[in-house]
């Protein structure tokens, strides 16, 4: 099958959405597929040999945050001409309702076309007023793809309609393969996150350290990921600072070492979150998981089956429940259990035969994926010569 | 003059929208036409391996009628009839694989790992090939009801699209990834 999958944000930034692209296309690649990804990008940046460059991503502010988005007629001429010259069976877009590379090829494209909504965000003022403009775009969209129940009941209320829900894959071998890290092991909370995104919530996980640690002493707790580290502790006793370890930003490999080697994965989020991909690869890696009771971590948590859960931005909660959980072996033990077979249906073999028998659903009967010529005025009168 | 220049464009770019409406009216149609086939497929395919398990003898006499009988009926349905006998298939199958012993009777037969498999990608699929049929019949319904396409007749003779309404549960074990 020749997929052609549309990346919106740039390939030299990391996040969510990049990392479950590359997965996927390499998947794909894996299982014979020809896969073409479109990825607004820099000259200089590094591309796959998969990839092909959209031209590069303005940094605009949208909604609150600055985005790097493409727009533009010079984008919709490359847009056209990667459609044409794929020559594709099925488009794959990725969140279509942000301005973006995404909605381009929606609008410059025709034929089986399936979009994935990564994020649940509530409706912008933006969406609301070009409704009119994106709904005939969006209308083009033959199957819709949510990430969770949660990103789905969103996307029903805001654009109608219907989708599908797959989960973001990981690579659970990877993580349960990895070899833990002698020094990183024995009574050790992990924690990866960005350090100043306060949503990723290290100030609660901050604030319920000190009541853990006099219950359970010499408890240390690994941080990995960017931010400022002096501002993370600022206020903190010396004895507490002294259990806090830094580890900055990490490799896969050793981001996989960590969550094999810690006792307990922490993740004290306080929203925005659609998925919880950190929550899967940390029970991936046989971690027991303490996650905050945010929508998307009690549906990828199995309702506090897979792992335990705590009510959301309450530092005394999460105390409670990692002293808990620490100070009772056959629990943890019970709870990596648990999470390692739950963890298989996130695996990409499930995932990806999942995202397959969507493109086959669509693709059934359908034609290809063309540029979407669009009528000219003669033609619509009627006046058009063959 | 300008008057009247004023007007020309007006109806101009009048009939350069309702054009447009109609364009996409007719592209939503197509799309309810092919997820239609696609779900008529989907179907099929579910009933065929329904009924070839029912015959091979690998089920117990009870479960093999029930199960030839639902999926006779599936395939054999009238339209009016079609949601009704598609309900009834998964509830046979539910009832046939809701022990695991069946399921892996099947998988021990002869060739009877890949009809699992088989059996197993079409239950899934159906669901699938009904949400995005649905949705398109959603979509074009949403843009029918609008005062311009119902004023000026844009839809013309195509029938107003129906929503294909019917219980897809499959049987959990079939699913069931852990």
């Amino acid at each position: 099958m020749r997929i052609g999958i549309v990346c919106p944000y740039s390939w030299d930034v990391p996040g969510g959405v990049q990392f479950h692209i590359r997965d996927l296309a390499e998947h794909l690649i894996g299982l014979q597929h020809e896969v073409s990804v479109l990825v607004p990008s820099d000259e200089e940046t590094p591309l796959p040999p998969y990839a092909v460059s959209a031209g590069r991503a303005v940094p605009v502010p949208y909604n609150g945050s600055v985005a790097r988005l493409t727009f533009g007629f010079l984008s919709a001429a490359r847009v056209r001409r990667w459609v044409h010259d794929g020559d594709f069976d099925v488009l794959h877009l990725h969140e279509p309702t942000t301005p973006s590379l995404s909605l381009l090829t929606c609008w410059a494209a025709q034929g089986p076309i399936v979009a994935t909504f990564h994020t649940s965000n509530p409706r912008s003022r933006a969406m609301i007023a070009a409704y009119p403009i994106l709904q005939p775009a969006l209308e083009k969209i033959s199957a819709r793809i949510a990430v969770s129940e949660y990103a789905r009941r969103t996307l029903v209320e805001h654009l109608g309609g219907d989708a599908v829900v797959i989960p973001n894959g990981v690579d659970v071998d990877f993580f349960a393969d990895a070899v833990p890290k002698a020094e990183w092991q024995g009574g050790t909370i992990g924690f990866i996150g960005r350090i100043d995104e306060p949503r990723k919530g290290l100030p609660v996980l901050m604030k319920a350290l000190p009541r853990i640690l006099e219950a359970v002493p010499g408890t240390r707790l690994l941080i990995a990921g960017r931010g400022d580290e002096a501002e993370a502790v600022a206020g903190m006793p010396a004895e507490v600072r002294d259990q806090v370890e830094f580890l900055g930003m990490i490799s896969d490999e050793d981001k996989a070492r960590l969550l094999r080697s810690v006792d307990l994965y922490v993740a004290p989020n306080t929203g925005g979150e659609s998925f919880g991909i950190i929550l899967v690869e940390a029970m991936s890696s046989g971690a027991a998981v303490l996650a905050s009771d945010l929508d998307a971590f009690a549906q990828v948590l199995d309702a506090g089956d897979a792992g335990q859960l705590f009510d959301t931005e309450n530092p005394d909660a999460l105390a409670d429940a990692a002293v808990e959980l620490l100070c009772d072996p056959a629990r943890l033990a019970a709870l990596r259990a648990k999470g390692s077979s739950h963890v298989r249906r996130f695996d990409w073999s499930t995932v990806g035969a999942d995202i397959l028998s969507v493109y086959e659903t669509v693709t059934d009967g359908s034609a290809t994926v063309a540029p979407d010529e669009r009528t000219g005025l003669r033609a619509r009168f009627g006046l058009a010569r063959d | 003059m300008t008057t009247y220049i004023l007007i020309a464009v007006a109806l101009l770019l009048i009939t350069v929208y309702l054009s447009w409406t109609a364009g996409r009216l007719d592209r939503l149609h197509a799309r309810i036409d092919t997820a239609r086939a696609a779900l008529d497929a989907q179907l099929l395919r579910r009933a065929s391996i329904a009924q070839e398990l029912a015959t091979a003898g690998i089920l117990d006499p009870a479960a093999s009628m029930l199960l030839y009988q639902a999926a006779h009926a599936a395939r054999q349905a009238e339209e009016e009839q079609r949601e009704v006998a598609e309900s009834e298939l998964s509830q046979a199958l539910r009832a046939v694989f809701a022990e695991k012993a069946q399921l892996e009777a099947v998988r021990e037969a002869p060739g009877g790992a890949d009809s699992a498999t088989e059996l197993g990608a079409a239950v899934r699929r159906v669901p699938m090939a009904r949400r995005f049929h649905n949705d398109s019949v959603r979509a074009a319904r949403a843009l029918r009801r609008h005062r311009t396409v119902r004023l000026f007749r844009l839809a013309g003779h195509a029938p107003f699209p129906l929503a294909f309404e019917m219980d897809d549960g499959p049987p959990g074990l079939l699913v069931d990834r852990a």
